[in-house]
């Protein structure tokens, strides 16, 4: 009997139209935020901190971009792992020219130079469509990859070819760098989160968010009812460029540190957070943050329970959890399409029916 | 939502939290999945069966038992993040990750975290300088050295003189496959031959335009740096084309049994760097006896005696010695991680004592010191033999050209040291 609407009253538009009209989830999402910031930094150690929920944070906001092109706009991309290596490099570029500005500054302008990117490379998006867009942009993935590989500017001539991370700070505190604290990495990247999740939720319920909905849904019935193709268009690949480029700096300053683009960017990684807004559930900021954790909790939850309880070899463990990600792919596109976050939405239903389902 | 995983990452967390023992830690971070499963496995399996044959035999390092705890990294460095944060928590006492992007991670956090990682003939070169990288080793050879004894073997196949020969790098993509050629390069202009690169992308399946290439300039002779399958496919190609096996040169990572069985009698003749000599060593028989035979290898077990898996368990014999050296110094046989880092910069390598271990050969003799964590440098040539399925060594250890490769360290030391804030010093 959580999820009730008896007596929640809304007696102004504004209440009327809130992301929680259920004053559960209001105080559950309070409740979170409040856990995720006052509470999580002071247990993290540096297994789940590196291990879990900095990835966890990072995906979740390349989810979220990825969704707003994709779940939102209906415009398929492959060419996340690209748009995050831009991020990555461009952060580092920043970091290693400018090293007395803020990594903040440093990580919101790399967002920014990939959302620039990004909208270049969605201008197809206006004469192609679908599996031809698709193709697209794998093309940028694999030119941008092979771009970064290339030109020994991006990584600052260095004999490798790999970017380090120099050690950043803010507020007198490493962020970046071996002597990070895991409780210092895990907040920036929640900060980061937040501020994403929010600017997303609000784009999405506004116009933008719905010129982009009507695209995806019938880019003739949209135009013809005056939404223009062209800004829908690339404000979507600019916009979700943006959070992917956010998501690959962090991807690169904070959680791993030293990156080699063709295996940390290749195009497994557009697959991953492809993979995880397919099972989170497209068009929806919520199956986003579902996603990201299903797919790096799911290696993890195997890993443990597969060689560390059962104690079965570790070759075996890795392949299964191929057969299990790739089973679970199939089994959400064909029985649920909006993925995790459907099931939780009908979840709701029921319960706010409960016990009387009619 | 955030809540259901921070339940789920509490539970994942109170299980991988192990419970500590008494006993020496050793992590192996191995891969047996993905396109460079065929040389990770091997390595893994001849690395593990070392220890077990230590624990079977000797019962341990100096009465420690031996715990060598495995995770899977397949090649990929985020799953190699989380192993190794998984592991170092259990004691570990010394990292071999076999693998240069995972390198590359681990060598900030490792030395943050004071636990020595030893990368031997892969990772950072310029590790090699111990005041700079002071958890870092890279003995008993790098990169840099073994570019420069393939040319030093060429140069002494020519007489004395590369002039005026052209020689093809096929090399891996990537921060590997990268790292010769700077010293290379240094090379070709000190002794005169022209030096055509050819990169090959992740993970190495695609090379039919490289060789395409070869096949149309004719190089006098092919080096390469690749590994898993990118090895067998360029082996292929090379037969493929025809290019002549006798001028085809691997680097070490590029030489093992299956990597060129699968072009069969065409791969006839191929030639590759190696640090350790292929030779019936009597410890082999005794980890048959001790360690399979009584049900306790490592894999399948059909790795035994092959070019990785002696290399796998070379590596494993240095880290054995480096725990005994430290056990020796500190006296005390439990020892900790910051301890084995003092008996690896003490350690010292003799023939005398690896012909008591029943691996006479396997290595060139070398002492580490503060200054030099990388070694002799020396590696050897050895050819395959198809029909009898055996690599031949061809020469004896060939010592690089320390003129040369002494300044590049040096300066990509000094480099990396002026990046990360590092006052380069012994500990």
């Amino acid at each position: 009997m959580l999820y009730r609407e008896a007596g929640d009253f809304k007696t102004s538009y504004q209440a009327d139209s809130q992301t929680f009209p259920i004053a559960f989830d209001r105080w559950r999402y309070w409740a979170v935020l409040v856990i995720a910031f006052c509470v999580v930094p002071f247990f993290v150690n540096a297994y789940w901190a590196n291990a879990i929920l900095v990835p966890f944070l990072i995906y979740a906001i390349a989810a979220i971009g990825l969704n707003i092109l994709t779940g939102y706009c209906g415009q398929v991309s492959l060419g996340t792992g690209g748009f995050m290596a831009v991020g990555a490099y461009a952060c580092y570029k920043l970091m290693t020219a400018f090293p007395d500005v803020s990594i903040v500054i440093h990580i919101v302008l790399a967002g920014g130079i990939t959302a620039a990117v990004g909208a270049a490379f969605g201008l197809p998006s206006l004469r192609i469509k679908g599996f031809y867009l698709a193709v697209a942009t794998l093309a940028a993935q694999f030119f941008l990859v092979w771009m970064f590989n290339k030109v020994s500017w991006f990584y600052n001539y260095s004999a490798s070819g790999q970017i380090n991370a120099p050690e950043r700070f803010v507020a007198g505190i490493a962020v970046t760098g071996p002597n990070t604290a895991p409780w210092a990495q895990y907040m920036i990247c929640l900060v980061f989160l937040t501020i994403c999740a929010l600017i997303a939720r609000n784009l999405t319920r506004g116009t933008i968010g719905r010129s982009w909905m009507a695209i995806r849904d019938m880019d003739i019935a949209a135009e013809i009812i005056g939404v223009n193709p062209l800004k829908a268009k690339l404000t979507a690949f600019a916009v979700s460029s943006f959070f992917i480029g956010i998501s690959g700096a962090l991807f690169f300053a904070v959680y791993l540190g030293a990156v080699e683009v063709g295996e940390a960017f290749g195009i497994q990684k557009s697959f991953l957070v492809l993979f995880m807004i397919i099972i989170g559930g497209l068009g929806s900021l919520f199956g986003s943050f579902a996603g990201a954790a299903f797919l790096v909790l799911l290696p993890v939850a195997l890993k443990v329970i597969g060689v560390d309880l059962l104690g079965w070899p570790t070759d075996l463990v890795a392949h299964l959890q191929l057969v299990i990600v790739g089973a679970l792919i199939m089994f959400f596109l064909i029985k649920e399409p909006h993925g995790l976050a459907q099931l939780w939405r009908l979840a709701k239903e029921k319960l706010r029916l409960w016990p009387f389902p009619y | 939502m955030k809540m259901k995983t921070l339940a789920a990452t509490a539970l994942a967390g109170a299980m991988a939290a192990g419970t500590a023992m008494a006993d020496l830690v050793i992590p192996d971070l191995s891969y047996r999945t993905g396109p460079y499963a065929a040389g990770g496995v091997p390595f893994s399996d001849g690395y593990q069966d070392y220890f077990a044959l230590l624990n079977a035999r000797d019962g341990g390092i100096g009465g420690e038992t031996v715990r060598v705890i495995e995770c899977e990294t397949a090649y990929n460095t985020e799953r190699g993040v989380e192993c190794y944060e998984a592991t170092k928590g259990e004691g570990a006492l010394i990292y071999q990750p076999l693998s240069t992007g995972i390198t590359y991670q681990l060598i900030p956090r490792t030395t943050a975290d004071n636990i020595p990682l030893h990368t031997m003939g892969y990772g950072r070169t310029s590790a090699a300088n111990g005041e700079v990288f002071n958890w870092v080793f890279n003995y008993p050879a790098n990169y840099w050295d073994a570019a420069s004894v393939a040319v030093n073997y060429l140069l002494d196949e020519n007489g004395g003189s590369l002039d005026g020969k052209t020689i093809a790098l096929v090399y891996h993509n990537s921060a590997y496959g990268k790292e010769p050629i700077r010293t290379l390069e240094e090379l070709s202009a000190l002794h005169g031959f022209k030096l055509t690169q050819l990169a090959v992308d992740h993970p190495g399946q695609e090379q039919k335009s490289q060789w395409l290439q070869i096949r149309r300039e004719r190089p006098d002779y092919v080096v390469m740096w690749g590994w898993g399958v990118m090895n067998q496919v360029a082996v292929q190609e090379a037969a493929n084309i025809g290019f002549p096996m006798e001028n085809f040169i691997g680097n070490w990572w590029a030489g093992a049994e299956h990597d060129v069985t699968p072009a069969g009698m065409a791969a006839n003749g191929y030639k590759s760097l190696n640090m350790n000599p292929i030779i019936d060593y009597p410890v082999l028989a005794e980890i048959q006896s001790l360690v399979h035979d009584a049900g306790n290898a490592a894999g399948d077990g059909s790795n035994l005696g092959s070019v990785l898996y002696v290399r796998g368990m070379y590596a494993a014999m240095l880290a054995a010695e480096a725990i005994a050296k430290a056990q020796e110094i500190h006296g005390v046989s439990d020892v900790t991680a910051p301890m084995v880092r003092d008996g690896m910069e003490a350690l010292e390598i003799t023939n005398a004592r690896m012909a008591e271990l029943g691996m006479e050969g396997i290595g060139p003799e070398f002492a580490v010191t503060c200054q030099n964590h990388g070694g002799t440098g020396q590696g050897l040539v050895q050819q395959w033999n198809a029909s009898a399925g055996v690599w031949e060594p061809l020469t004896g250890f060939i010592s690089p050209d320390a003129s040369v490769i002494a300044p590049l360290v040096a300066e990509d030391s000094a480099a990396f040291a002026a990046e990360s804030g590092i006052t380069p010093g012994c500990l």
